[in-house]
């Protein structure tokens, strides 16, 4: 089925000018091509734009228990400290609790510019709460951006007010324009005081999805569109949801893959739906790239994550160490200024010095034009800041990038587990390591602060270069040093290696 | 004539707001999830809905139960998981 595409709402909202196509010239940043004023207002957000996400912080407060509707990949037994997916918190907060803690939390990480509401249900079905902490931060916390992720189901009714607490980043996640596969992902919602199933349940879904995001975009509040992959069900679909929310003034468009665990007590964890493999999921992105920007960096947060993506220090912040904190808000307040001033610098710095032409010493003596390069995939370990800063053992994930003659992409991140946890235990290291070898199919360099000798040969064994060199280096100009490296060993010359040509 | 709601609820507050008698409260002993319905204040909804709006929207199977201890939403009506699937849920469950 196909949704009428109606009026593109943007030209309010996006202004003209800049190149709305999926991609300009060779530019690393997935946002490039977006007007001036947009990109302006995603640069420090992290879950947003990749190129912030290194630097920026952000953090979500769980004051959103009640959901009204259920996905087969959620549980709506939310309570637990130990799991890391979205739709699970430690603890619940009142707003009045939800305000304190991000005020402590901003205190002490300076780097911290977003604030969300994720849940663990859905915010607009618990607007009171959600609204009151709107309220309470934009009043007390003025300098952190404000944000929520819903359904959809609650939106249109709730637009005004979004607009009213300066809300300007919404997330809506839409996993379907098709009712009929819709019906196969939500099993019922709660609308006009009843609870509907089946496809008519799917397509007031639907509805309201649609509507909203029409509705935000119409008000020049950027919108972001959350989908998770469900093979078999929706993965097709989703090139279709691609371009009917571009066409309605989405943004961006994240496509996450489906966590779908027994343990988790989810309809498609127990029923055994599997979950996408990373090439799957990097096809799909692929796929939709050409519709609209894509988000790759996602790291499906929990409803209560603190800190850079990627890291949780939710545990810091516990409501009975906050109790104990002194927070003096307003000297924070001016040194987080300091801060993110200091890191937008470091970064405008970076896009002139990638937008100024690069002295090639190679072209300028070579006669004749050099052969055409393939491109190479490199992973890379970082705990932030952009640098290549963490060891190999260490690492919780692996950032893969795509890296050609005069660009490098970054495709998505490998979770994996720590091959090494702590300086004692590497008991499991052998099976640990092959897991993490199979996450990096595909790929041929592996950079890190550190890489100890057992897991370097193994590496080696399995075809990818282990390299150690660039310890603290920015990832940008190692991943380029190491591709130049490559290119005067006449290692890339040649079109890619048959096998290596995964995606 | 009185639901209540039993020690399977989860304490996501979906319930509260749309009780049109104002029945239902958060729990009061610090470390429990399980909400409280005021069988003096209930009416199950009558001449106000259709439906009992709590038994509605609760997402777990079994929480709201009625005068006899029968559940509003049994077990399988809800999420669609197969019964011989719940009991390994159940077992999964995170304890921590």
């Amino acid at each position: 089925m196909e949704l009428p595409v109606i009026h593109n709402a943007a030209p309010a909202a996006a202004g003209g000018g800049g190149c709305s196509s999926g991609g300009c010239g060779s530019a690393p940043d997935a946002l490039a091509h977006l007007p001036e004023h947009i990109r302006a207002r995603v640069q420090d957000h992290p879950c947003y734009s990749e190129e912030a996400h290194h630097h920026f912080a952000r953090m979500h407060v769980a004051v959103a228990p009640a959901c009204n509707i259920q996905c087969h990949y959620c549980n709506r037994k939310y309570d637990c400290s130990n799991e890391s997916r979205p739709g699970v918190v430690s603890e619940l907060l009142t707003p009045e609790q939800a305000v304190r803690k991000t005020l402590a939390v901003a205190a002490a990480i300076p780097q911290m510019s977003v604030l969300g509401i994720a849940g663990p249900g859905d915010p607009l079905a618990n607007p009171e709460r959600t609204f009151a902490t709107f309220r309470m931060l934009s009043e007390q916390a003025p300098d952190i951006k404000l944000c929520v992720s819903t359904n959809g189901l609650a939106l249109p009714e709730c637009v005004d007010e979004l607009a009213r607490h300066n809300i300007d980043h919404v997330t809506i996640t839409i996993n379907c324009v098709d009712p009929e596969i819709g019906a196969r992902i939500y099993p019922w919602i709660f609308w006009n005081h009843r609870r509907m199933r089946g496809v008519e349940a799917a397509r007031i879904l639907v509805e309201q999805q649609q509507k909203g995001l029409e509705m935000l975009t119409a008000r020049g509040i950027l919108v972001k569109v959350n989908s998770v992959m469900i093979p078999g069900i929706n993965d097709e679909h989703l090139k279709e949801v691609s371009k009917v929310v571009k066409a309605k003034g989405a943004f961006l468009h994240n496509v996450m893959p489906l966590i779908a665990e027994a343990e988790h007590g989810t309809y498609f964890g127990l029923t055994g739906q599997r979950e996408p493999t990373a090439a799957e999921l990097e096809t799909l992105q692929e796929a939709c790239a050409g519709d609209m920007a894509m988000m790759r960096h996602c790291r499906q947060c929990r409803a209560d994550a603190v800190g850079m993506l990627g890291e949780d220090r939710g545990a810091e912040f516990t409501l009975d160490k906050i109790d104990a904190l002194e927070v003096d808000y307003a000297s924070a307040m001016v040194e987080r200024a300091k801060v993110h001033e200091r890191i937008n610098a470091e970064l405008e710095r970076k896009r002139q010095l990638r937008a100024a032409p690069r002295f090639q010493p190679g072209l300028v003596i070579s006669e004749t034009p050099p052969p055409a390069l393939r491109k190479v995939r490199m992973a890379v370990a970082t705990k932030g800041s952009g640098l290549i800063n963490e060891h190999f053992g260490h690492a919780h994930e692996f950032l893969v990038y795509e890296v050609g003659a005069d660009s490098a992409r970054f495709l998505g991140h490998r979770k994996c587990t720590p091959y090494c946890m702590g300086d004692t235990s590497c008991g499991d290291g052998e099976s640990v390591l092959a897991g993490i070898l199979r996450s990096l199919e595909g790929v041929e360099v592996l950079l890190a602060s550190k890489i100890g000798f057992e897991p370097w040969g193994e590496l080696e064994k399995a075809g990818i270069q282990p390299n150690g060199e660039h310890a603290m280096e920015a990832i940008d100009d190692a991943l380029r040093a190491v591709y130049d490296e490559m290119a005067a060993a006449g290692k890339l010359a040649a079109a890619p290696a048959g096998a290596r040509a995964a995606a | 004539m009185a639901l209540s709601i039993n020690e399977l609820c989860v304490g996501c507050h979906a319930c509260e707001p749309l009780c049109p008698n104002k029945a239902i409260s958060p729990p009061v002993r610090r470390g429990s999830a399980v909400f409280f319905i005021n069988p003096d204040k209930c009416t199950e909804c009558l001449g106000d809905h259709d439906l009992p709006q709590c038994a509605e929207i609760c997402p777990v199977e079994g929480a709201i139960v009625d005068e006899y201890g029968e559940p509003l939403n049994p077990p399988g009506s809800l999420t669609g998981i197969p019964l011989h699937l719940i009991d390994v849920a159940r077992e999964g469950e995170c304890r921590m």
